[in-house]
């Protein structure tokens, strides 16, 4: 699944330091989740400060990606509490939304609408969910796409960008909402190694901002340049959480140890 | 420099510079090689067809055009040996096939119904036209009002809603008519209107839903429709036309255009209901599509016509057509239903996610991002529907409506022009006219298919 020669080797970038303030911005409290019989989320327990970056990693199946879908009810949990932004998810459909509006999200597989040009992609939220003027979400889009370093790209298809290029305009979508949390499911894990980097830049410049982030990834290197902590699931759980460093040159339990000596060579 | 593999190692010196293809096609012999000729079988069925060209298109030719009779009063002119195709036949009977037994001085109504459906069509039809927005409210919303003022007369005498079947309303109005308004009516239509918003609003918050929303969609439904009411009462001084004296490809047309018209969007309301998730509206969208997908056609046109008087409370006599008419519309959308689901399910789910995750409601995202893609889909099943609709609207016959083939069938019986070519030109005509029609929209659906085709767009 990860690939080394995917890696950012950390000692070539500096690390980002944004102390993140003491404001709760998620919180999961005795999280539980089934699908049918299987125990898929057990007890999580998680709470990530306002400006904190957090990495999750694990084994597949694990749940990291389902742990990181609750929190915006892409996925329901039957247990537990989640707090995002000080509002709790519950089925009440105004709160789904309004949590929605506030935490962006990007895909493994970008998840762009084909059938509308870049900017149409970005200023699509905006227009219809913010209620901006369609020019005002031009404008917004555009300076998005300037961060992201494709503002040439703007009207053409999704279908006629790289791989590396699509996710830079996923990242940009999910600003446009201006989004006070970003969660990232995987987002380099089906590009071409050549095209790993030009994303990873696009998150550590967000990082440095002081988005707060969680994101699902093997990328040991951003992991160790932006997190803040780095946690590790197996079978449903967390099984350690831990400042970058001492993770990966001091992992605890057995299991961690066996699945970094696996990805780190 | 070429690689040569008399090594194990290797490093390039020089990139190779791209090069044009080799060329294959040289000329109309290259292009027949390669396409007619490029093995035996492929020869073999060149040879089959173009004897089967040589066998068919001579002939045709000749009774179409060579032979064809081109002038003539009666069947006198097209009884003589070695006939082709009778056209006097068809000039005759144009009229007829066009406009079935349309009062013939009040036949510039229907002309200028065609005129003006083929004037905002077009542009409608031409993407780069501007306007869209405009032209597509006057052709969805202000056409259909003008035709059927146009083709009935309008001046409907609205006297009778629901109450009044019972008697209820005229008790107490009288017979009162405000600037040739009938009050009655109207109390009966606001009462009416008031009891549906209520059931409506009950039932769907009785569900758990949004009972207040549910009861203003029912008013404007009935604010709507109350302002065609009013609009088609008004008396234009126009003389009433009849349905039963419609005809030809007056009703064919009629048929046709309504039933596309009207089941595209309630096909796309049953899909969406049957992948709801709400289990109720799962239920009755299944079971709406399997009824109308359950019974043929011609089943449903019977009943509509014979039966359905028989169920409807006394002094209600919807129109025939009007029946007719809506059970084609239920009859495709049931299908349309099932063509637009097959688009739905082809799209991801990541599409899905993606829209939600941007904080989307469920119907922006239908509309904005799932529907756009799942349509483009399904255009070829679309289109499909739609011609094999065109095509079926002559099963109205049995229910002695004359659409074009009907009317040609009973033009047929006509002594004055009893010939032995009568027949076939005939049904050659409407071969001809119903290909032009089907062959039209097959053509229009291959472009918007290329032209919305923006995934593989490079």
């Amino acid at each position: 699944m990860t690939e080394a020669h995917s890696i950012v080797p950390s000692d070539e970038l500096p690390a980002v330091h944004t102390p993140p303030s003491r404001e709760v911005a998620v919180e999961l409290v005795g999280v539980h989740k089934w699908y049918g019989e299987f125990h898929v989320l057990k007890d999580i327990n998680l709470r990530v400060l306002r400006g904190e970056r957090i990495v999750i990693c694990g084994p597949s199946g694990s749940g990291k990606s389902t742990m990181i879908r609750c929190i915006n009810r892409l996925e329901e949990h039957q247990q537990g509490t989640i707090i995002v932004d000080g509002i709790e998810l519950t089925n009440d459909l105004k709160r789904i939304d309004e949590i929605r509006r506030e935490v962006g999200m990007c895909f493994q597989h970008f998840n762009l609408f084909p059938h509308l040009t870049v900017l149409e992609n970005l200023t699509l939220a905006p227009i219809w969910v913010r209620k901006m003027p369609k020019k005002e979400a031009e404008e917004l889009a555009m300076h998005f796409l300037r961060k992201v370093k494709i503002p040439e790209q703007a009207n053409k298809y999704p279908g006629q960008l790289s791989g590396g290029q699509q996710q830079r305009v996923a990242i940009a979508r999910a600003l446009c909402m201006k989004p006070k949390i970003m969660l990232f499911d995987e987002p380099t894990s089906a590009l071409d190694p050549e095209m790993v980097k030009e994303v990873l830049e696009t998150m550590v410049s967000l990082a440095e901002e002081g988005m707060t982030m969680l994101c699902v990834t093997h990328e040991m290197g951003f992991a160790r340049q932006v997190a803040n902590r780095v946690i590790f699931m197996d079978a449903g759980q967390i099984i350690e959480m831990n400042e970058p460093n001492a993770f990966f040159s001091n992992p605890q339990h057995e299991r961690t140890k066996l699945f970094l000596s696996q990805i780190l060579h | 420099m070429s690689m040569t593999f008399d090594d194990g190692t290797f490093i390039r010196t020089e990139m190779v510079t791209p090069l044009p293809p080799p060329v294959r096609r040289v000329g109309a012999i290259g292009w027949m090689r390669e396409n007619l000729f490029s093995s035996v079988l492929n020869t073999m069925l060149t040879i089959v067809g173009i004897l089967a060209v040589l066998w068919l298109v001579p002939p045709l030719v000749r009774f179409m055009l060579i032979d064809a009779v081109w002038t003539g009063e009666n069947r006198e002119a097209c009884l003589g040996p070695g006939v082709g195709a009778c056209w006097p036949f068809i000039k005759a009977k144009f009229g007829q096939l066009i406009y079935g037994f349309y009062p013939i001085d009040q036949r510039w109504r229907p002309n200028i119904v065609f005129a003006a459906g083929l004037v905002l069509m077009v542009p409608l039809l031409v993407p780069s036209w501007p306007l869209k927005r405009l032209n597509s409210l006057l052709f969805f919303v202000a056409y259909p009002i003008i035709a059927f003022v146009l083709l009935t007369g309008g001046n409907i005498n609205a006297s009778a809603f629901l109450f009044e079947r019972f008697g209820l309303v005229h008790a107490i109005t009288g017979d009162v008519t405000v600037a040739g308004v009938n009050v009655a009516f109207w109390v009966d239509y606001v009462l009416t209107a008031l009891l549906v918003m209520a059931v409506v609003g009950g039932l769907i918050a009785a569900l758990g839903g949004n009972g207040r929303a549910a009861a203003r969609a029912a008013m404007w439904v009935f604010l709507a429709f109350g302002a065609l009411v009013l609009v088609w009462d008004i008396d234009f001084g126009l003389s009433y036309v009849e349905t039963r004296q419609w005809g030809g490809l007056l009703v064919t047309l009629v048929i046709a255009v309504t039933g596309i018209v009207a089941s595209l969007p309630l096909g796309i309301l049953l899909a969406l209901g049957r992948r709801s998730q709400m289990p109720i509206v799962r239920l009755l969208s299944v079971i709406f599509i399997e009824f109308w997908r359950g019974v043929p056609l011609i089943t449903v046109l019977f009943f509509a016509t014979y039966m359905l008087p028989l169920f409807l409370p006394q002094g209600t006599n919807p129109d025939a057509l009007l029946r007719a008419l809506v059970g084609v519309a239920l009859f495709s959308a049931a299908y349309m239903a099932e063509v637009v689901r097959g688009g739905l399910q082809a799209i991801s789910k990541g599409q899905y996610e993606g829209a939600m995750a941007m904080g989307l409601t469920w119907s922006q995202m239908m509309r904005l991002i799932i529907l756009p893609q799942a349509l483009t889909l399904v255009i070829p099943g679309i289109v499909n529907s739609f011609i094999s609709l065109f095509k079926d609207t002559t099963l109205v016959l049995i229910v002695s409506i004359f659409d074009f083939l009907g009317q040609l069938r009973a033009s047929f019986t006509d002594p004055n022009w009893a010939s032995p070519v009568t027949l076939y030109t005939g049904f050659a005509f409407a071969g001809l006219v119903y290909f032009l029609f089907c062959f039209g929209m097959s053509r229009y659906s291959l472009f918007v298919e290329r032209r919305l085709n923006t995934s593989h767009r490079h």
